[in-house]
Parts: structure tokens; C-alpha cells; sequence
């Protein structure tokens, strides 16, 4: 299974911002439980999918040659509950991207009203013993195409942001390396 | 160039963004590590906050010289060195260091940074 908490990216801007979607459905099984008889999308959850869009803008600005991982939420400020039926829209602006570390700022909208304003540090892990097994970052290539990056993206430079070549080839060393 | 006093409290507001913390935990005695509780993730927040409210770069390991402390060269049984001690005066003479000389564990060095070494720091990368 795959943990993702968006649904599809409308903008992608590599290394500056991204806009993503996440729609809220009461076929989600976890509504059923937060809470029974008044679903609400968890404020955790809002924050793991502007962490998923954040760090997926991150991750393609290093080619994913670096593990990104959360690190720290200097700010995280949430206005109204989400509800099923409500469709959220999050928008990240990269604020920097050094070599040990990023940070993006959010906001979470739905319609025009902002539900939830964040701010969010991502480290970057150095290779060594302890995190080489953690997980394979050049695996988020295919999350990108999952959610529409490649549709919509574009370079610093304004040209078209396109699939990688031989990402098929990438996928079966992947499958074959057993990551 | 600005005043001690502006440099502080454009410092002190720093912090209270990437701590979490109230402007008066902030005074100038007060250890970045010790009272207001900040981690080594912190410090990469500090560093991007100070270069954009400041208008300065800082270069890895200048807030927090991690190479030093974590080199054989400095580095000998658990404390640092004579030579390390030298070497982290040259590298931060902002910070005042006497007394961690007097028993230098590698583990309590993160403790000693002060606003106050903050401010001073940022005073010695702003333009004369």
C-alpha cells in the first residue's frame, strides 16, 4: 500500500511551488472513525499531504538523489473542520533548498476560504549505515507520474517537465533490487 | 549599521518563530539548547531565518561546528582537545568558551550557545 494523501497536482513549478488536490470522501474508511456519526478530515492528515506536495517539489528539485524527509513544523495553523464532500486545495512556495535542508510555506484552502496556514522544514538525510535501507527516493518518480506532475509541470526555466528517460528501465532495477 | 539592540530583537524574534517560544523566555543569558530547548533541526531554521532577516549567508557548521566535534583530529575520548579547543576559538569567537575548556565534553557543547552569542554573531557577518 501506498500512503498517499493527495490526489493529483494542478501546478508544479520545479523548486519553487506546488498547487496539489486532496478530495475528501466519506468512502474513506478512516472518516468513519474520526469521528463516528460527525466525520472529520484529521488536521494530521491535512498536514501529511501538504508534507507528501511539499516534499515531492523538494525531492525533483535534487532529482531525488536525497532522501527528504519531515523534519520540523515551525507553524501549523488550522481554522475550520473539513468535512466530506469538501475538496482541499494545497499550495506550497518553497522559502529555501540548501544541501542539508528545505522549508516550504503552506496554505490549505478550500473554495477561497484559507482552512489551514503551515509552515514545514524537510532535512535531508545523509547516506549513511543507519538510514541507506530507509527507503529508495528515486521510487517518487512514479509517484510524480501517479499524480499528474508530468501533465502539468514545468523547469525553472518554463519548458516542460517530462518524465525521466528510462523510467521503465528504473522500474524493473527497483522491482528487481527489491525496494 | 544597526544597534546592539535592534540586532537583538530581530534575534529574538527569530527565535520565538522557529522556538515556538515567548519574546521574554528570550533574554540575552538565556542557552539556545538548554532554556528555550532548541534541536539540532532547529538550528537549520535559525540559520535560513537570520540570513533572511539580516540580509547575510552562513555557511554550514558556523552556527554548530558539527566537522570539529566529530573529528579524530579534534575529538579524543569523549572531549575535545587542546588543539579542537584552538581550533573552535578561531572558527567562534563569538562564543565565549572559558568555561567549557575547563572540561571540555564533546556533549555539552551543544548547551553553551547564548542569544547573546547570537546576536554577536550576527553583528560579526553584517557589513562594517
Amino acid at each position: 500500500m501506498r500512503w498517499i494523501w493527495i490526489d493529483r497536482f494542478l501546478e508544479f513549478e520545479s523548486g519553487k511551488r506546488a498547487v496539489a488536490i486532496k478530495n475528501v470522501s466519506l468512502a474513506e474508511e478512516h472518516l468513519h472513525d474520526h469521528f463516528p456519526g460527525r466525520p472529520v478530515m484529521p488536521n494530521s492528515l491535512i498536514t501529511e499531504g501538504i508534507a507528501q506536495t511539499g516534499g515531492l517539489l523538494v525531492g525533483e528539485y535534487h532529482s531525488f538523489a536525497k532522501k527528504v524527509v519531515l523534519a520540523k513544523l515551525p507553524k501549523a495553523v488550522f481554522h475550520f473542520p473539513v468535512i466530506p464532500g469538501d475538496t482541499l486545495r494545497y499550495e506550497t512556495t518553497v522559502d529555501y533548498i540548501k544541501d542539508d535542508g528545505a522549508m516550504v510555506t503552506a496554505v490549505s484552502k478550500v473554495g477561497d476560504r484559507v482552512q489551514a496556514e503551515l509552515e514545514v522544514v524537510f532535512a535531508h538525510l545523509s547516506d549513511d549505515d543507519r538510514t541507506k535501507n530507509l527507503f529508495e527516493p528515486k521510487n517518487f518518480v512514479f509517484t510524480l507520474k501517479l499524480l499528474g506532475v508530468f501533465d502539468v509541470g514545468r523547469r525553472a526555466d518554463g519548458s516542460r517537465l517530462t518524465e525521466p528517460p528510462g523510467l521503465l528501465k528504473l522500474e524493473e532495477e527497483l522491482k528487481a533490487a527489491g525496494t | 549599521m544597526p544597534s546592539q539592540n535592534e540586532v537583538f530583537e530581530k534575534v529574538q524574534s527569530v527565535l520565538c518563530e522557529a522556538l515556538g517560544v515567548d519574546e521574554d523566555e528570550v533574554t540575552p543569558e538565556a542557552t539556545l539548547v538548554g532554556d528555550l530547548g532548541a534541536e539540532s533541526i532547529d538550528f537549520l531554521d535559525i540559520v535560513f531565518r537570520l540570513e533572511k532577516a539580516f540580509d547575510i549567508k552562513i555557511s554550514r557548521g558556523e552556527l554548530f561546528p558539527e566537522d570539529v566535534l566529530t573529528s579524530t583530529d579534534y575529538v579524543a575520548n569523549g572531549k575535545v582537545t587542546e588543539t579542537g579547543i584552538a581550533e573552535l576559538r578561531k572558527r567562534m569567537p563569538f562564543v565565549n568558551l572559558d568555561k567549557f575548556a575547563s572540561n571540555p565534553n564533546v556533549k555539552d557543547f551543544g548547551t553553551l550557545l547564548t542569544v547573546q552569542d547570537m546576536v554577536r554573531f550576527v553583528e560579526t557577518k553584517l557589513p562594517k
